[in-house]
């Protein structure tokens, strides 16, 4: 058969239902070939947008994300979405078509050296150049972006490859000798770990995205249960901790909580679970781990002492790490930490300033109301600017998930993220939230969600403002290029596109603008004029 | 401080250039790099030897294992292994002193390879130190040109990295 329609059956036997793509020459046999396949194939409105929402269909489904594009620009437009699937570690595996093999290098026409410009921000890549190494590099793909430390994985594939004849044998497993993730963390490690479990005064879990990645939910509850200890989480974390857990105490770092950074300062144990400790989650590490002792358990050994020193490194999965921890703790009763879980739920109390009343509804209000309106186990897909921490900080779903670009901050992700999510679980109610710059970033995809049936419900935040730089530029000097005057009218714009959608102008409409976009069936897109001077974050108010 | 790092990998188009990468993306300049193949020709060895001013080189090197092509990699301070570079020097030489660095060259354990009426041209095989001072030697009498491959390293004893190692839980990396 012909390269192209053994790459189709790769992907059939990885069990690939659905991919997100953009057509050019260079990749034109493949999709001849994907035609003939059952395999389902979403036309995104720009190639970024297949690599975000190849990423919010992987971390919805648990599986991996697959999405396409042609040489030279279509690749070129994949690597935002690429860079931030990588800074987050989410599993994909990226398609890309090439010039001609013969040509490699002459600069012909759409010719970029895609693997050489993905290399900083792609765990692998392949130049498929010989036809017979087609079943074994995809295998090693999927099996490279869904193991270990996931990641997005690229495949270059030369046009004439694509056409020319191969055998299709898809092996059993992939086989790379120079790769092998740790899946157990070392005994003696876990040993060590329980003890200073056992003998800290005050522990506290930090919980990060790997909890997705590792699928570690449920054994961290009951990790949590039996230590007692209280729990806070980074942004990519949040969703991570039981949803009834009363020393939930939320989200650690710049934009975070306040309760959550009280008890991370004042812990003698830090338990680090499946987080590299990002510059936004704990901005000054060496500073807060000099008085105490830190357990790191990562999947990736190079995560370990390279943002925080850790006394206590544990490499491997982090579920199965949790799993052993538990049996380790088994035994003496422990500490039952009284005093710390007084002081932490004492914490819990910080109350926020009621900020001036305003003649604009006030985004965190929105948010909440939103947010208590979702079905449990909804989806909030936030972009990126105050509209990302309003929504961070607001949300609040029994077994929902909260999906942004955590480590990229990637304007845009939004809508494309919530659309992958969407088609990987069209039972579950999924929203994406959205600044009036980002959406303008990404609104091209109403059209995707209208071709393919995808009901996603909008809520862009207008303050006609980039609003987190405006705010930024306030403090350090004046607005300078953040105006976006110019912008359409989002509700007509909607309209354009067939899209039911409305305009939340004043604080009283909250209860029923939501009620309205969550009674419509479908995609719904609801403008919130918001105040250009709000701020990101409340003003505290000090008294607890 | 210096290191040397000698980085077992696959032997494929564009690993190189990921090994490279890491180091490029920090400014990080690279004083010395030699490949090779190895015993085994899918494998190829990588020779780094590099200044660590900015004390990195630990996260590197971790950096550098979670490359997929890379297949074990030992990072060596400089007492621990037999290094040696090759050096190709043309000298200016006139009739007058061409005995003279004939003798020089000998002296030094360096060895003759081309000669013209106004130059001659001397390999010479030894540390970077010992190539560096046979440089100096040279000097007066003008250097045409001096080509230099770069150190290769070798643990010293018995002892070698190799594929097979056992590299226990987790990559192959030294330490956890
Ligand atoms: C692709 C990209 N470009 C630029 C930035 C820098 N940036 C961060 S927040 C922000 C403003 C976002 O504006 P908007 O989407 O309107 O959100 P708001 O802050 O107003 O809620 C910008 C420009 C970015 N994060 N991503
Ligand atoms: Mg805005």
């Amino acid at each position: 058969m012909k390269v192209s329609e053994a790459m189709v059956r790769c992907l059939e036997e990885e069990e690939v239902t659905v991919l997100f793509g953009y057509p050019g020459a260079a990749i034109c046999p493949f999709y001849e070939a994907l035609a003939l396949s059952p395999i389902r194939h979403i036309l995104v409105r720009t190639e970024q947008n297949a690599g975000h929402a190849a990423s919010g269909y992987a971390r919805m489904s648990g599986k991996c994300g697959v999405c396409v594009a042609t040489s030279g620009p279509g690749a070129t437009n994949l690597i935002s979405g690429i860079a931030s699937a990588y800074m987050d570690s989410i599993p994909l595996v990226v398609i890309t078509g090439q010039v001609d093999s013969h040509l490699l290098g002459r600069d012909v026409f759409q010719e970029v050296d895609t693997t050489g410009m993905v290399e900083p921000f792609i765990k692998h890549s392949y130049l498929l150049k010989n036809p017979a190494d087609t079943c074994r590099v995809f295998k090693e793909a999927f099996y490279l972006a869904q193991s270990g430390r996931p990641g997005p994985v690229l495949i270059d594939v030369p046009v004439d490859v694509q056409q020319r004849e191969t055998r299709f044998a898809y092996p059993e497993r992939a086989a790379i000798r120079s790769y092998k993730p740790s899946s157990m963390g070392h005994i003696g490690q876990i040993r060590r770990a329980a003890e200073a479990i056992r003998h800290a005064d005050r522990p506290l879990l930090v919980a990060g995205g790997g909890v997705f990645a590792s699928g570690a939910g449920t054994v961290l509850k009951t990790f949590l249960e039996k230590t007692g200890m209280p729990a806070v989480h980074t942004m990519m974390g949040i969703g991570a901790l039981p949803f009834e857990y009363p020393l939930r105490l939320g989200m650690i770092g710049v934009f975070g909580a306040e309760a959550a950074n009280l008890a991370l300062n004042r812990a003698d144990l830090l338990v680090l679970a499946g987080t590299r400790v990002g510059d936004r989650s704990i901005p000054a590490p060496e500073l807060l781990a000099r008085d105490k002792k830190v357990i790191h358990i990562d999947i990736d050994p190079a995560e370990i002492g390279k943002n925080i020193p850790a006394d206590i490194p544990v490499v491997g999965d982090l579920r199965l790490i949790l799993e052993q921890l538990c049996g380790e703790l088994e035994g003496p009763e422990l500490n039952p930490l009284t005093d710390w879980k007084r002081e932490a739920l004492h914490y819990k109390k910080t109350v926020l300033l009621k900020l001036p009343s305003r003649d604009r509804p006030d985004p965190r209000a929105v948010l909440k109301a939103l947010c208590s309106r979702m079905e449990p186990g909804g989806v909030l897909s936030a972009d990126v600017g105050q509209n990302q921490i309003w929504a961070a900080d607001s949300f609040e779903v029994p077994g929902g998930r909260f999906l942004t670009s955590g480590g990229m901050g990637t304007m845009g992700c939004a809508v494309p993220t919530a659309l992958g999510a969407r088609v990987a679980c069209p039972d579950r109610q999924v929203v994406a939230v959205c600044g009036d710059g980002s959406f303008q970033m990404s609104m091209m995809e109403l059209a995707t969600m209208r071709q393919h049936n995808v009901a996603v419900k909008l809520v862009v935040f207008r303050n006609n403002r980039l609003g987190m730089v405006a705010e930024f530029q306030r403090e350090h000097g004046k607005e300078t290029a953040v105006c976006l005057d110019g912008s359409p009218d989002f509700v007509r714009l909607a309209d354009a596109y067939g899209i039911p959608a409305r305009r939340l102008s004043r604080p009283e409409e909250i209860p029923v603008a939501l009620d309205a976009m969550f009674r419509t069936e479908g995609t719904f897109l609801l403008e919130v004029e918001t105040d250009p001077e709000e701020p990101t974050l409340p003003p505290l108010s000090g008294a607890f | 401080m210096k290191h040397t790092l000698s980085i077992l990998v696959e032997n494929h188009a564009g690993v190189l250039s990921r090994v490279a990468g890491l180091f490029a993306r920090r400014g990080f300049n690279i004083e010395s790099l030699a490949v090779g193949t190895t015993a085994d020709p899918a494998v190829s060895c990588i020779t780094i030897v590099a200044d660590d001013r900015e004390n990195v080189m630990e996260q590197l090197g971790k950096q550098l294992n979670k490359l997929i092509d890379v297949i074990k990699l030992r990072d060596f301070a400089p007492e621990e292994v037999i290094s040696r570079e090759l050096a190709l020097v043309k000298i200016n030489a006139s009739a007058r002193t061409r005995g003279e660095i004939s003798e020089l060259a000998a002296l030094a354990g360096g060895k003759i390879c081309d000669i013209t009426r106004n130059s001659v041209t001397v390999e010479f095989c030894d540390t970077t130190e010992r190539v560096e001072n046979f440089l100096t030697l040279c000097r007066p009498y003008g250097l045409k040109g001096v080509v230099r491959t770069g150190t290769i390293a070798m643990e010293k004893g018995s002892g070698q990295l190799s594929v097979e190692e056992e590299s226990g839980n987790g990559k192959k990396s030294e330490k956890d």
